[in-house]
């Protein structure tokens, strides 16, 4: 299977505190894979690191071969990597729509933005009744929805999801997974998901990786993850 | 009762520049949450270089287009050496910076072009049609400058990719740079817009005031004035902050305080407003929870 991400020997501090130590972490195309841990663990830093995003790097990250550590944020994501922020990066001034266009920013030609933003209101139904609403008045469910399209409308090979989970109500959490996995498989966009909550997040992953204080220590299958006696204690809660 | 129109007819001229000065100061505050103090002389010295392409034997037109480019150009260039590596200073370190640049080009203005007075062309012609008793060709002519100024910037931020991705990067710098926008690249075009900006207003000043490199110290003063009134943080509220401060600046000089005291008009202007309602008539209140 090729990777479409290769992680070797991560390295990551904010200033001088080190967040992560030395991690290694593959991203199958087309797969869906999630980053499990306690709080603390490291998980938005690694997404952090992977778009050079707030922190210092060193180590090794490629995206289908090329290296993007010696790149910059807005580069990065004009290579086609979009990027679900921790707490959902919401451009509160602007309207639904105008933080819809500023997700195809990143994309060379203008070409099809119409029929993206058709394609992410029939994902995301609520934002078009929205569409022209100030984004910082609608609700949590709505901003996480707001930035998966964001992320959607740059096309992206890569989807990056800083806990999409967070802070919402379980229904609606119920519904953003099935989205997410339905983009996935429909528009081919392998997913990197970072997500506190195990349960939910093996039940949309391939694959897994278990942070602890800035390493891997556990990686497998979601079936292997979820049969794993440890995972089961600390994670799972059985 | 015609006299009282008069004065306020002319004063909305005024007010037309100081809206646009503030509408500089509004830009760059927007995106930094800096008040650049040298916008005022850097606009003098755009009006200089006007004078200079003028003098050179450039058409009217000509001398202003070219020098409304060189304007942004320098103040993109300003931003980019001076400004861009102080990002992570404090607050008063940048705050001194802005001083420094105040005073480098005053004096740069008054090494190169002297510090006698200098008259300065109006494109509007004294006997044109738009002019009359109540307002002259020149004042008219002003007061449609800055509301095309201010038409085209709307349309440019409302309208433009590259409008939306400035008021984005101001907002938000971090997930701007996620959708792929170069913040650095904005803030930049931020600084050279304030720039043209500013050269259009020195240009439109300065056949009233006449051209030296003092003409913007007052300027400066209403414009920052009509921001605060408007709300700094709010580009619509600075140009209306600035008529208001325009009219209000000419009746009081004519009935109140006399000419001679009309700066301070601004100054108790500021103080009112910053006792009164710091966010502006237009701007936002900024609530911070704990």
């Amino acid at each position: 299977m090729t990777h479409l991400l290769e992680v070797r020997d991560l390295h990551a501090r904010y200033g001088n505190t080190k967040v992560l130590h030395g991690l290694n972490l593959d991203v199958a195309q087309g797969q869906v894979t999630a980053l499990l841990g306690a709080n603390g663990a490291g998980k938005t830093t690694t997404l952090r690191a992977l778009c050079q995003l707030m922190v210092q790097t060193t180590g090794s990250i490629s995206l289908d071969g090329v290296a993007l550590n010696s790149r910059n944020t807005e580069q990065i994501a004009r290579l086609g990597v979009g990027h679900v922020p921790d707490g959902r990066g919401t451009f509160m001034a602007l309207t639904t729509e105008e933080n819809l266009r500023l997700g195809a920013f990143s994309r060379s030609s203008r070409a099809g933005l119409a029929e993206d933003m058709d394609k992410v209101y029939a994902y995301f139904p609520r934002l078009r009744e929205r569409a022209s609403q100030q984004a910082g008045t609608l609700s949590g469910g709505e901003q996480q929805m707001l930035a998966i399209g964001r992320a959607l409308m740059g096309r992206p090979r890569l989807l990056l999801l800083d806990e999409p989970s967070f802070g919402l109500a379980p229904l609606v959490v119920k519904d953003i997974f099935a989205i997410m996995r339905r983009i996935n498989q429909e528009e081919k966009v392998s997913i990197l998901l970072v997500e506190q909550n195990a349960k939910l997040a093996l039940d949309i992953a391939d694959t897994a990786y278990l942070l602890e204080t800035g390493r891997v220590v556990l990686q497998g299958s979601s079936a292997d993850m979820r049969s794993n006696d440890a995972v089961r204690r600390a994670y799972l809660g059985e | 009762m015609n006299e009282l129109l008069h004065q306020t007819l002319s004063g909305l001229a005024t007010g037309g520049i100081y809206a646009s000065v503030a509408l500089a100061l509004v830009m760059i505050y927007q995106a930094t949450h800096h008040i650049n103090f040298a916008q005022g002389e850097m606009a003098m010295f755009s009006t200089f270089l006007a004078w200079m392409l003028l003098d050179a034997g450039l058409p009217y037109w000509g001398a202003f287009a070219l020098t409304v480019v060189l304007s942004f150009v320098l103040a993109a260039a300003i931003e980019f050496a001076v400004i861009r590596p102080m990002h992570k200073a404090p607050e008063l370190s940048v705050v001194v910076v802005f001083i420094g640049l105040l005073v480098i080009f005053h004096s740069l203005a008054g090494w190169l072009f002297g510090y006698t007075i200098k008259t300065f062309p109006s494109p509007f012609a004294a006997n044109a049609w738009y002019g009359s008793q109540l307002m002259s060709a020149h004042e008219v002519g002003a007061i449609f400058v800055a509301l095309v100024m201010v038409a085209l910037l709307f349309s440019f931020f409302r309208f433009t990719p590259l409008g939306l991705a400035m008021r984005a990067a101001a907002q938000n710098a971090n997930s701007s740079r996620l959708v792929g926008i170069s913040v650095g690249r904005m803030l930049m075009l931020g600084w050279g817009l304030a720039g043209a900006i500013g050269a259009v207003a020195g240009m439109m000043v300065a056949p009233v005031v006449f051209l030296d490199p003092n003409m913007m110290t007052g300027v400066l003063l209403y414009a920052f004035a009509g921001a605060l009134i408007g709300g700094i943080d709010n580009p619509v509220g600075a140009v209306l902050g600035g008529f208001i401060v325009g009219v209000l600046e000419n009746l009081m000089g004519s009935y109140v305080v006399g000419t001679e005291l009309k700066l301070s008009v601004a100054l108790v202007l500021i103080v009112g407003v910053l006792i009164v309602r710091p966010s502006g008539l237009l701007g936002k209140k900024i609530v911070t929870r704990v």
